[in-house]
C-alpha cells in the first residue's frame, strides 16, 4: 500500500518536473531575449535609463552623494516605488520601498536626536539581518553619529570590550537575547546611557528607564519632527567625504579586536567602483544573511545597495536562509567558500539518493559541463555540437539544479575570505553561474583585487580593483593603496602606523605574488604564518590546509611545522559528510568523538593526506610542507572556545598552546595520546571531554635533493 | 488578558487572578478500578499549575477530565464560575481549553503549517462548502487564521520547518509543533501532558522557556503534568500531588517539597 502510494507520488513528481523543465526552457528563451536587449542598451550609446545617470557622475553630482543619508534621499526621490529592503515576516515577504525606507529611517533618526544622540557619538548596533537594523545603521549616521555594528553571537565579555573601547552611549539591539547581554555588562560601561530594542518579546517587565522600543522611538521622533527636522537637516548637510561613516571591529586572529574607522569616501567610492565594475543597478537584488558587523555585508548590503539602489532581502531566520535564497533568487550573491562547499556536498549527497536515470543524466551532463561550461560562460570558442549538448544539459540538469539551489538568477556571484576548492569553484561555474573571487579586508573597505568577468581562475584572486594600486614587498607581503583604505584604527595610532604608511600604503599581512602567466594576484598565506623549517625550506601552513580542506570529509585542519624538521597536522572531520559515508558503509557511531576516532575514518583521512602530499611535492618552493603524521581531533574547533575567530579562521597560536600535549605527541613518535580538553557549551557552561587519540604516519613523496621520512 | 480581577502578583511580576477552574470532589471509575478518588483543587487565572505524582497516580486521567474526554462519576467541574455539564471534548475546546498529548498526536503526513492550522478549526465559522469554494467570508477567515498561526510559528521559532511534513521531524520538534497547534486556538487554559518527556537537557530548557513565555506573553493559564521535578519546581506556581488516585499534597513548590506524605509517596516508606 505504502509502496504503491510512493510510486504514484513519484510519477506525479516526474510529471511535474517535466512540466517545470519545459517551462524552464521557455523561460530561458525569453530571458535570452531580454539579455540580448540588455546587452544592446549596455553599449555606451546615449540612453536614458536611471543606471546611466548614476554611472556618469560629474564631480559636482558625486558630491551630492557624499554620505548614506544623501544616497537615501536620492533613491527615495528617483526610485520611490522600487523595493529597498525586504524581509520575510510571518511567512510573507514584506517590502520597504525606498520612499518608505526614507520615512522609517528619518523617523528613527529624529527619535535618536530626541533621545540625546549628539554628533560624533558612537552607537553600537547588534542584531540579525533585518530592515530595521540596516535602517538604524543609516539613521545613526543621519543623526550625525557613527554606527558600530557588532557580531550578534559575541559573548557578553567580548561585547563589553568593544562597547567600552568605542564609548558607546547608545546601543540598538535586535531582541531580548542581545538586550540581556548588554544589561549584564552595563555596570562596566561608564559611557552607556540608553538601550533601544527592536523585538519587544519577553521584555514587557524590564525596567524601561533606560530601555526604549525602537518603534516607540520612531513615533516620538515623528511627533517631534517639527522642532527637530531643521537640526536633522543640518546634521546631514554637515556630512562630508571625510566624515566617519562606520566603525567596524576586526575579529583579529591575534589580540584584542581593533576598531577600523571608515569614512564616507572609503565606503561610497568603494561601493561606486564595485557597482560600476559589475554593472549593478536598481533592478538587482541581494540576499543579506551574513553578520552585519562584517565589512563585506556593510559594503554589499548598505554601501552598494544605497549606491546602486539595489534591493536587499533579509531571511526569516538563520535556519531558513537556503529556502529564502530560493524564494528570492538574488541576482547578486556573496557567500564564503564554505557555503558553496556545503551546497555542493548536499547536492552530491542527495544525488546519491536519486534514481538511476537521474544519476546517469547528472553524471553525463556534469561531465560535459566541466569540459565546456566554463568556456561557454567566458565566451570562448566552443563547437556547435558541444553547445547543443550543453543546451540540453541546461534544460535537463543545470537549470533545475540552479533553481533548486536558488542560484537561477545570479548574474554576479562572489566568494572570498578563504581559498575555494577548484572542484567546488568549477562545479558552480560550469553550470553557468558567474562565480568570481575577490580579495579584500576590512581595512580596504573590502576590495583589493577582483576577478573581472571572463578572467576567472580558481587559484588566483584577480587583478587590482578599480582605483586600487597593489605592490608586493621584498618579504612577499602584499601592500595596497586605494580610496577605500581605512582612516585609522580607533584610539590606536601605533597600530595604525604599523599598518598604514604616510604615503597611504596599507600592509595586508598576507604573502602573495602576481602570477606571471595571467597577471593575477595569488595569495599563499598570512605573512606572519609563512615561516622557515629547520632545513631552511619555506613553510606555508595555509597552503597545505586549503588543499586538505578541499576534501569534503575534512572540515578544518591545522598544520604545524614552523621551526621543525617535519610537518604534522590536526584534522577536524566534517560530521555531515563523514556521517553520511559511515551510514553507507555500515559504520555505527554515537557521537562526533566516536566517529572521529574510528579506524576506518582515520584510514580515509590518511588517504586524503597522501594525495595532498603528492600535490604538494610538485611545488618546488613548498615541497617541504608534506604532512608526515596526523591525528583527528576529538572536538570541533569552535569560536566559543577561542580556537577560531568569529569568521571561522583558525587561531594557530591558541590551538598550539591549548593542545600542546598533542603537538608534542605528534613530534615524539607516540602511537596514541590521551588528552582532556575544556569546552564551552552554547549556554556558556563549561565541561570537559577526554579522549585517547590515535596518531597515524602518512606516506610522503621523496623530492629530488631531499630524503623523505618513509 | 485576565477576565477577573487581579488578586495577586508573583515575585517575577506576573499577574494572577481569581479561580478559573475548580474541580469539586471528582471521582472517576473504570469498572472496578478507581482512577481518581474524591479530588478537589482549583486553577487560578494566569498561573502555572502542575500535577505530579508517581506512575499510575491518575494524572493523565485528571487532565482528561478537565478536557472533557472523561466524565467523572461523581463530582463537579466548574469553569469560569459555572458548573460544566457533561460535554463533548470539542465543546470544551471551543470554551478555550487546548491540550497537548503525552504521546504525540499530530497528523504525520501533513506539514507543520497544516497541523498548526487545524488548531484553528474550533474557531472557524464558515461551513465545509464555503471553505471548499474558498470565497468571501471563508477566504477572509482563512487569512485571519493563517496570520494567527504564523504568529505562533514565529513565537515558537519553527519557521524553518513550516513546510516540512511532521513525519520527518525529530521528537523534540514534534512536541513543539503540538504546542503550536494548541496555541493556535488561542486558549485561555492550556493543558500540557508531559511536555518534556523524552527530551534532552537542551530541548527541556527550550520547552521550559516557551512555556514561561506563553504564560507571560499571552497570559495563558497552564496546567501541566510533568515528571522532571526540577522543571516542575522551577516553572509552576502551585503543585497538586497525586498518588493512587488520591490527592496527597497541594501548595507552592516549596510546601510540596517539604510535605511528608509527598516524600513518602516518591521515596517509599519502610514497613517495619
Amino acid at each position: 500500500m505504502k509502496h504503491a502510494k510512493k510510486q504514484g507520488a513519484a510519477q506525479k513528481k516526474l510529471l511535474i518536473e517535466t512540466i517545470c523543465k519545459i517551462s524552464e526552457i521557455i523561460k530561458k528563451r525569453l530571458s535570452r531575449k531580454s539579455m540580448f536587449e540588455q546587452k544592446r542598451w549596455q553599449k555606451p550609446q546615449p540612453c536614458s535609463q536611471g543606471r546611466i545617470n548614476i554611472l556618469t557622475q560629474t564631480s559636482q553630482a558625486l558630491d551630492d552623494l557624499r554620505s548614506l543619508p544623501h544616497l537615501l534621499r536620492r533613491n527615495a526621490s528617483r526610485f520611490p516605488d522600487r523595493p529597498a529592503l525586504r524581509e520575510k515576516e510571518l511567512g510573507i515577504w514584506q517590502t520597504w520601498t525606498w520612499a518608505q525606507a526614507e520615512r522609517e529611517i528619518t523617523n528613527m533618526a529624529l527619535g535618536l536626536i530626541e533621545l540625546g544622540v549628539k554628533e560624533g557619538d558612537y552607537v553600537a548596533v547588534i542584531g540579525r539581518n533585518r530592515p530595521y537594523i540596516y535602517g538604524s545603521l543609516v539613521a545613526v549616521q543621519m543623526a550625525g553619529a557613527v554606527p558600530v555594528p557588532l557580531y550578534q553571537d559575541a559573548v557578553a565579555e567580548e561585547m563589553s570590550y568593544v562597547l567600552e573601547h568605542c564609548g558607546a552611549r547608545f546601543v540598538i539591539a535586535g531582541d531580548q537575547e542581545q538586550v540581556d547581554k548588554v544589561l549584564e555588562i552595563q555596570d562596566d560601561l561608564k559611557d552607556f546611557e540608553h538601550l533601544i530594542y527592536l523585538d519587544p518579546r519577553g521584555m514587557r517587565k524590564y525596567d524601561h528607564s533606560r530601555l526604549h522600543d525602537l518603534r516607540a522611538l520612531q513615533q516620538s521622533g515623528l511627533v517631534a519632527a517639527d522642532s527637530l527636522q531643521k537640526e536633522l537637516d543640518s546634521r546631514v548637510e554637515a556630512q562630508t567625504f571625510e566624515t566617519t561613516c562606520v566603525m567596524l571591529y576586526t575579529s583579529g586572529t591575534t589580540g584584542k579586536p581593533k576598531g577600523v574607522v571608515l569614512n564616507n569616501r572609503n565606503i561610497i567610492i568603494s561601493a561606486k567602483n564595485a557597482c560600476e565594475f559589475d554593472g549593478l543597478k536598481e533592478t538587482d537584488s541581494l540576499l543579506s544573511y551574513l553578520p552585519i558587523a562584517w565589512v563585506g555585508d556593510f559594503i554589499f548590503s548598505v554601501g552598494q545597495s544605497y549606491y546602486a539602489a539595489l534591493s536587499i532581502n533579509c531571511p526569516e531566520s538563520q535556519e531558513t536562509v537556503l529556502s529564502d535564497l530560493r524564494e528570492i533568487g538574488p541576482s547578486y550573491y556573496f557567500a564564503p567558500p564554505r557555503v558553496f562547499e556545503s551546497m555542493l556536498t548536499s547536492v552530491v549527497l542527495r544525488m546519491q539518493d536519486a534514481s538511476r536515470i537521474k544519476q546517469g543524466l547528472y553524471r553525463y551532463f556534469m561531465a560535459h559541463a566541466s569540459r565546456v561550461g566554463q568556456d561557454i560562460l567566458d565566451g570562448n570558442a566552443v563547437s556547435a555540437l558541444d553547445r547543443l549538448t550543453y543546451l540540453i544539459g541546461d534544460a535537463v540538469i543545470y537549470s533545475p539544479l540552479k533553481n533548486a539551489l536558488g542560484l537561477s538568477r545570479v548574474r554576479v556571484g562572489y566568494t572570498a575570505g578563504e581559498a575555494i576548492g577548484p572542484e567546488i569553484f568549477d562545479f558552480f561555474r560550469s553550470m553557468g553561474i558567474n562565480l568570481k573571487q575577490l580579495y579584500g579586508q576590512t581595512e580596504a573597505s573590502v576590495f583589493v583585487t577582483v576577478q573581472p568577468d571572463g578572467q576567472v581562475y580558481s587559484d588566483t584572486v584577480g587583478v587590482p580593483a578599480p582605483d586600487v594600486e597593489v605592490k608586493i614587498a621584498e618579504s612577499g607581503e602584499v601592500f595596497y593603496r586605494s580610496p577605500g583604505a581605512f582612516v585609522e584604527y580607533y584610539k590606536s595610532p601605533e597600530s595604525t602606523a604599523e599598518t598604514k604608511d604616510p604615503e597611504g600604503w596599507v600592509a595586508t599581512g598576507d604573502a602573495g605574488f602576481f602570477d606571471p602567466d595571467n597577471g593575477h594576484l595569488r595569495i599563499i598565506d598570512r605573512a606572519k604564518d609563512v615561516a622557515k623549517m629547520t632545513d631552511g625550506s619555506m613553510f606555508a601552513p595555509k597552503y597545505v590546509e586549503n588543499k586538505l580542506k578541499f576534501y569534503p570529509n575534512i572540515l578544518e585542519c591545522v598544520v604545524f611545522g614552523a621551526g621543525r624538521d617535519r610537518c604534522m597536522a590536526f584534522v577536524n572531520i566534517d560530521l555531515a559528510a563523514v556521517g553520511n559515508w559511515a551510514e553507507r558503509n555500515n559504520i555505527a557511531y554515537s557521537s562526533y568523538q566516536e566517529l572521529a576516532g574510528h579506524p576506518e575514518v582515520l584510514r580515509v583521512i590518511e588517504g586524503h593526506i597522501e594525495e595532498v602530499n603528492v600535490k604538494v611535492a610538485q611545488d618546488a618552493m613548498l615541497s617541504g610542507c608534506q604532512v608526515h603524521r596526523f591525528l583527528v581531533l576529538h572536538k570541533e574547533l569552535d569560536a566559543d572556545d577561542g580556537e577560531m575567530t568569529r569568521t571561522r579562521k583558525v587561531r594557530r597560536k591558541v590551538i598550539s598552546e591549548k593542545f600542546s600535549d598533542l603537538v608534542e605527541a605528534l613530534y615524539n613518535g607516540a602511537q596514541d595520546v590521551f588528552t582532556e580538553t575544556e569546552v564551552t557549551y552554547e549556554d556558556g557552561r563549561k565541561g570537559k571531554i577526554s579522549a585517547t587519540l590515535e596518531i597515524r604516519d602518512v606516506k610522503t613523496v621523496a623530492v629530488s635533493g631531499r630524503i623523505a621520512a618513509e | 488578558m485576565l477576565d477577573s480581577q487581579v488578586t495577586q502578583t508573583t515575585a517575577d511580576g506576573r499577574k494572577i487572578g481569581g479561580v478559573m477552574m475548580e474541580m469539586k470532589n471528582i471521582t472517576l471509575r473504570f469498572g472496578g478500578v478507581v482512577a481518581i478518588k474524591d479530588i478537589s483543587f482549583d486553577i487560578l487565572e494566569g498561573e502555572i499549575r502542575a500535577i505530579i505524582g508517581p506512575n499510575g497516580a491518575g494524572k493523565s486521567s485528571m487532565l482528561n477530565v478537565i478536557s472533557g474526554f472523561y466524565h467523572p462519576q461523581d463530582g463537579e467541574v466548574w469553569f469560569h464560575g459555572k458548573k460544566r455539564p457533561a460535554v463533548k471534548p470539542y465543546e470544551v475546546a471551543r470554551q478555550g481549553i487546548a491540550r497537548t498529548f503525552q504521546n504525540i498526536a499530530l497528523f504525520e503526513g501533513m506539514t507543520v503549517l497544516d497541523n498548526v492550522m487545524t488548531g484553528r478549526l474550533t474557531q472557524m465559522k464558515s461551513g465545509v462548502f464555503q471553505q471548499a469554494l474558498w470565497w468571501g467570508a471563508a477566504e477572509r477567515e482563512e487569512l485571519e487564521n493563517r496570520e494567527i498561526c504564523e504568529k505562533v510559528i514565529d513565537f515558537l521559532e519553527i519557521q524553518s520547518i513550516r513546510k516540512t511534513p511532521v513525519a520527518r521531524l525529530p521528537y523534540g520538534l514534534k512536541k513543539r509543533v503540538e504546542l503550536a497547534r494548541a496555541l493556535a486556538s488561542e486558549p485561555k487554559l492550556l493543558l500540557l501532558d508531559e511536555p518534556m518527556a523524552g527530551m534532552n537537557v537542551e530541548e527541556k530548557e527550550d520547552m521550559s522557556r516557551f512555556i514561561l513565555d506563553v504564560n507571560d506573553e499571552f497570559g495563558t493559564t497552564i496546567a501541566l503534568i510533568e515528571h522532571d521535578m526540577g522543571v516542575v519546581m522551577d516553572l509552576s506556581d502551585r503543585v497538586v500531588v497525586m498518588d493512587y488516585g488520591r490527592k496527597i499534597g497541594d501548595g507552592t513548590p516549596d510546601e510540596v517539597r517539604n510535605n511528608q506524605a509527598v516524600i513518602d509517596a516518591y521515596l517509599g516508606v519502610s514497613h517495619d
